[in-house]
């Protein structure tokens, strides 16, 4: 395995997906700077956070030999820290506010769209996260995947995409056509963390012959990788549980008829007060109205 | 309820306190708490639990997976839910504390009878004598949990007096 994996990324990391990474945050600056409104910082700092960990993940951990535990380091960040902190960047509403109204509507027609709403709801992404993962680790497209390099790439995406639909359906703060109720996301993001945890003690039970198909096989490195899942899957399902509580959490401030001092420190908690209702960010309205809303407040 | 709770329930915007919401709050705090515990000084730092036991059957590893998701988001969400609570003016503290202690009891009992004798997980310890740890650890269950029941008892018992 250490041998066949990366014959090529040994030398060093692979330009390719760097450069990608490059562009999703030139990208999203050069859309900060051309947002005359001001755009939230906490919010470009979350997008730069996540593209950082992309960088991590596709750079130094990828130029490395081909060990298990490094490559499952790799794929929690790709496919969990990575995605959540780019969620938070509420790349859509951004999009939405920067280009000019037309383009706008037909973003936000895409996003009213059937097959979106379909892909967009929570169980369908954690079928695709969770389900994803099941299917690389207990199929041959594993060690597929250590031989062939564009089936390696094709799987990273795969991991990132997969992770950002699921934080976005989840607890993204960027609109989502018809997000069902908190308890469906909850339930959602409940199946997700038991399949990995399960997925990940099923690995270490069955590290002699899981993933199946390797040149060679460690062991105790597997087994090591197996445990670094379960654990770094949990720190994942914190996080994505905090965002989306914490989404809840704002949307059920009390409002007007609190007294003057509850709402000093809502204010204080919340930042700044939006003129309007916070579920507008939860659907996408009509371009008029989807450019004034600000992203609904998590992380 | 003599204390800050009902003063702060006139105020408009502010609901009256919710004894059940409390006591439901802190007992799902009071689970995942105990699930942290668990994890956190028999796994990791004593070393007695094992991460898996290979007499666990995959009935077990699957109730595992799902029960410690579940234990995930009950911390997160059972803390969210209590600032709610709290925010609102509708905590009552010591059912909040009697609902926690409830709450890590049931755990503990869970864990004890379902997880280790029932479903095999794990066990307390191995490679020692298990009747004692077993004794303990059920009694040290059924102990939080009738505690807790007494606290509730009581705060309801006072609320009922007071009430108009």
């Amino acid at each position: 395995m250490t041998v066949l994996a990366h014959s090529g990324a040994a030398a060093g990391p692979d330009p390719l997906p760097l450069a990608a990474v490059a562009v999703l945050a030139v990208a999203y600056l050069a859309a900060v700077s051309s947002d005359r409104r001001g755009w939230p910082r906490r919010r470009t700092l979350a997008w730069l956070t996540g593209c950082a960990v992309l960088a991590v993940a596709l750079g130094p951990l990828a130029a490395g030999p081909g060990d298990p535990r490094v490559h499952m380091a790799q794929h929690l960040l790709l496919g969990m820290f990575a995605p959540l902190a780019l969620a938070l960047g509420a790349p859509v509403t951004l999009l939405l506010r920067v280009v000019p109204p037309p383009s706008a509507r037909r973003v936000s027609r895409f996003l009213r769209a059937r097959p979106v709403h379909l892909l967009a709801h929570p169980v369908t992404a954690a079928l695709l996260t969770t389900g994803g993962l099941a299917l690389v680790l207990l199929t041959p497209l594993y060690a597929a995947a250590e031989r062939n390099p564009v089936l390696h790439h094709a799987l990273h995406v795969h991991y990132v995409a997969a992770g950002y639909l699921l934080a976005w359906s989840v607890a993204g703060p960027d609109p989502a056509p018809r997000r069902p109720r908190p308890a469906v996301r909850v339930g959602a993001l409940l199946a997700a963390g038991a399949g990995h945890a399960v997925l990940a003690k099923f690995l270490y039970a069955h590290a002699t012959t899981l993933p199946p198909g390797l040149p060679e096989r460690d062991v105790e490195a597997l087994r090591a990788a197996a445990r670094l899942m379960y654990y770094g899957g949990d720190v994942a399902e914190l996080l994505l549980a905090t965002a989306l509580f914490a989404a809840w959490y704002r949307r059920r401030r009390p409002r007007r008829s609190a007294p003057a001092t509850e709402r000093g420190t809502d204010r204080r908690r919340g930042g700044p007060p939006t003129r309007r209702p916070r579920r507008e960010a939860d659907r996408v309205g009509p371009v008029s109205r989807c450019t004034g809303c600000r992203p609904s407040s998590a992380g | 309820m003599r204390g800050g709770e009902m003063a702060r329930s006139r105020f408009p915007g502010s609901d009256a306190p919710d004894l059940r919401r409390s006591v439901l709050a802190a007992a799902v705090i009071g689970v995942a708490v105990m699930a942290a515990v668990d994890e956190i000084v028999f796994h990791q730092i004593l070393g007695w639990h094992h991460f898996y036991d290979r007499s666990t059957p995959s009935v077990g590893l699957l109730s595992d997976g799902l029960l410690h998701s579940a234990e995930l988001l009950a911390l997160v969400g059972g803390f969210f839910w209590y600032a709610d609570l709290r925010r609102r003016g509708a905590l009552v503290p010591r059912a909040a504390w009697g609902g926690f202690l409830l709450g890590a009891g049931a755990f503990q009992l869970f864990d004890g009878i379902v997880d280790h004798k029932v479903l095999r997980l794990h066990q307390i310890r191995y490679g020692v004598h298990l009747l004692p740890y077993d004794v303990v650890w059920n009694v040290a269950a059924v102990a939080l949990l009738l505690l807790g029941a007494w606290v509730i008892w009581r705060v309801r018992s006072r609320q009922g007096r007071d009430a108009p």
